[in-house]
Order: C-alpha cells, then sequence, then structure tokens
C-alpha cells in the first residue's frame, strides 16, 4: 500500500494529484519556528524537491519551537541539520541545503528553480526581497509572521493577486524578534502547519488560497480575523520598473563622536552610518582585529547584545584589548531617532 | 458616531488594550482615526501600521456609525 494512501483518498488529491506533489519543487526560506513544522508536513505529503534555506545554526534556545532539531544539533547549520533529519522522514523526496542567507544577488537565480516559496524568515529586509523576487520570478509565495501570541497568515503573488507591498508598502526597520519578545513554541507551529497547508492547496489546484486576504490569529484569545486585500499596483509596478535592489535600511547611531564596532553579518539590517562604525562580522575578528583602536573606548553591538558578548571576550582574552563596551539591547538602543 | 477599533500586535500593545468602542464627533477618515489612535502612543514607526474598516485594508474611507476598525502593525518575527 502506498504511503500516500491516507490522502490519496480523499478527492482533493486521488493519484493525479498525488502527482502534481511528487512534480512539485517548494522553497522554504528560514529553517525556524514556522519552517521546521511546515518542512515536515511538505515531506510527509510527498512534496517532490524540497530546498531548505537558513544561514543560521541550531542554538539550545530554538529547541522549544523548532521541532526539526535535538540537542545534538546545537550548534550545526540549520540547513543541513534539517536536510538530515527530513531525508529519514522520507527518501522519496529530493533536497538542496543552502547554508547562505536570502540576498539581491542570489534570489532569483534561486527562486525560480522552485515553483511555491514558503517564508519562514524572521525579519522585514528578507520578506521584501522574497516578495519582490517573486513578482519578478512570478512565483505564489506563502507568508507568516508572528508577534508573542500573534500571527499574520496570507499568499502572495497568486495568479496576479495582491503582494505583501499591497499591505504593508513601505519597509520598516521595527524587526522585532522572537529572541526580544519571547514565544510559545506552539504559535509558529500553528503558523506554519497552515503554511504547508497553503501551500499544498496551490500545488493541488484546490479549496480556497488565501490569497487576497489576511489572516489574524490571536493564540491566547482563540480569535481570527481575516482582512481584505486591495492590490496596490503602483507598488508592483514601481518592483516590475526598478528590479530588485539590495535593501539597506539606513540609521543613525546616538553619540557619533564614539567609536563602534559592528559585529553582526554585513547583510544584518539596519546598517548605521558614519565614518566611525567598523563593520566586522564576528568569524571575521581573528584575521581583521587589527582594524580596531585599541586606544580610545569602543562601543561593540549585534542585533541583542549576545554576539557583541562574546566578541569583547575573544578580542579580550586572544588579542589583550581594554577598552571594549558592550552594547547590553543590541542596536535598537543605540539608533538616534 | 460609534466606531469599534481591534488593536493588534505592538499596537495593542502599546494602547494597553485589544479593542474599544470610539464616539466620534464629526466627518473622519479612517486615516484621521488612526492618527488619533495612535496619537501618544509609543510606537516608532507609525507610518508602517495599516488599517482595515470592516475587514478591508483602506485608510481613504470616510467612517459611519457601527464601523469595525483594525489596527494592523507588520509582524516580523518567525
Amino acid at each position: 500500500m502506498s504511503r500516500y494512501d491516507r490522502q490519496i483518498k480523499l478527492k482533493e488529491v486521488g493519484p493525479e494529484g498525488q502527482e502534481k506533489l511528487r512534480n512539485a519543487k517548494v522553497l522554504i526560506v528560514g529553517v525556524g519556528g514556522l519552517g521546521c513544522p511546515a518542512a515536515m508536513y511538505l515531506v510527509g505529503a510527498g512534496v517532490g524537491k524540497i530546498g531548505l534555506m537558513d544561514h543560521d545554526k541550531v542554538d539550545i534556545s530554538n529547541l522549544h519551537r523548532q521541532v526539526l532539531f535535538q540537542e545534538s544539533d546545537v550548534g550545526k547549520p540549520k540547513a543541513l541539520v534539517a536536510k538530515e533529519h527530513l531525508e529519514k522522514q522520507n527518501s522519496e523526496v529530493q533536497f538542496e541545503s543552502y547554508e547562505e542567507p536570502l540576498t539581491s544577488d542570489n534570489a532569483q537565480k534561486i527562486i525560480s528553480q522552485y515553483d511555491v516559496i514558503l517564508d519562514g524568515t524572521d525579519n522585514f529586509e528578507t520578506k521584501y526581497l522574497i516578495n519582490d523576487a517573486c513578482l519578478l520570478a512570478d512565483k505564489p509565495w506563502v507568508f507568516a509572521s508572528i508577534y508573542k501570541n500573534e500571527g499574520q497568515l496570507s499568499v502572495f503573488n497568486y495568479k496576479d493577486g495582491p503582494t505583501y507591498r499591497c499591505v504593508f508598502p513601505k519597509s520598516t526597520r521595527q524587526n522585532i524578534s522572537c529572541e526580544a519578545t519571547g514565544v510559545l513554541g506552539v504559535l509558529p507551529g500553528i503558523l506554519g502547519t497552515l503554511q504547508a497547508a497553503e501551500v499544498l492547496k496551490i500545488i493541488l489546484g484546490v479549496g480556497e488560497v488565501l490569497s487576497g486576504k489576511i489572516k489574524l490569529i490571536n493564540m491566547m484569545r482563540a480569535s481570527e480575523q481575516t482582512i481584505k486585500i486591495n492590490k496596490r499596483p503602483e507598488e508592483i509596478e514601481k518592483i516590475r520598473k526598478e528590479g530588485i535592489s539590495p535593501v539597506y535600511i539606513d540609521c543613525d547611531l546616538k553619540y557619533a563622536e564614539h567609536w563602534y564596532l559592528d559585529v553582526r553579518e554585513v547583510f544584518e539590517q539596519p546598517k548605521p552610518k558614519g565614518k566611525k562604525v567598523l563593520s566586522i562580522p564576528l568569524n571575521d575578528l581573528t584575521s581583521r582585529y587589527q582594524e580596531i583602536p585599541n586606544n580610545q573606548e569602543v562601543f561593540v553591538f549585534c542585533q541583542s547584545g549576545k554576539r557583541s558578548k562574546n566578541a569583547i571576550e575573544i578580542l579580550k582574552n586572544e588579542f589583550g584589548f581594554h577598552n571594549l563596551k558592550n552594547v547590553e539591547g543590541g542596536i535598537e538602543t543605540i539608533i538616534d531617532g | 458616531m460609534k466606531v469599534t477599533v481591534k488593536y493588534f500586535g505592538l499596537v495593542a500593545e502599546a494602547a494597553d488594550k485589544s479593542e474599544e468602542v470610539m464616539e466620534l464627533k464629526g466627518q473622519l477618515t479612517a486615516s484621521d482615526l488612526k492618527a488619533q489612535c495612535l496619537n501618544g502612543l509609543s510606537i516608532a514607526d507609525k507610518d508602517s501600521v495599516q488599517i482595515a474598516v470592516n475587514q478591508n485594508l483602506d485608510d481613504k474611507i470616510n467612517l459611519k456609525d457601527g464601523d469595525e476598525v483594525a489596527l494592523l502593525p507588520p509582524f516580523a518575527g518567525g
């Protein structure tokens, strides 16, 4: 008996639907709280090819919601570990792992190789990038985002439908991560599973796809609401005309007279302006520490204050720096305005 | 006229409520009401907050008695 027998029995699937799933390619951008459950259900359903993209490594604090990962995975690349676990779940599925971030350079090339894109990202820059690349490549994408106990869900660019920019035209730098706000693991579990359901409906061509609408879910209040989205043709035209441009979200830092060291990866946003802001990612410190002034106070920051603390320890213990101060709450606490 | 305003995400948090009924005087558009509701709240990027009237995203519409308005900030978490 086929492993897919129970879903093939549904009139919405049947043998033809199963064949559609087998021929489908889905890219999951961000294998975290949303991406993990979504991947497991899509792999279970027998989607032919799954791309897993994440530049991050598994952290112990991920395990309460990123249900693909185990304690022994801590410190390993998410995309690779996810691939290994999912291969055991279903050997009929073909996987491709990308241990890199989605950027304005690689987005169109990678996205054009898939049929549907599932957004499991945790920042606005990548959401706008997915949106614009999908618009240009004419691919539907399934969006979800969470904030504390609430979630948003929609399908964008589906059959010429509205895009993310039709809801939120302007990019914002108010990135607020689960790390900063806290989240119960089940919430991204619910949203990621709903995303997988939308992907399956799109591939099968059945039911009603959540396009032209955004669903708002409040897990604590057990309530939900659906809001209709209208197309903003001027936003869509603008991207069609101008293409993808790297999203650099500028900001100014308070106390411009100080030296700053940004130990985040180069693609992380927002990007502070200023001549006294050095950008050296944590992993490059041992090869580039000479660039850091050692005779005056330097404020070291990252997104949350965690990596910058590690950076200071490395610079102090290995290279004798004693002039470094950690920006405890991360970049948001030193942005001016 | 009376309208019901629903708050979401960090707007609900900043306003410290998820819903309220407001008594409004005169003619107001959805975006006038948004400005009024967000006024004084500590939200860094008020432009990013979208407004829906009777489950339709629209900031230009004139409000009428009994409308249900929702204020939606973008979420980034995943």
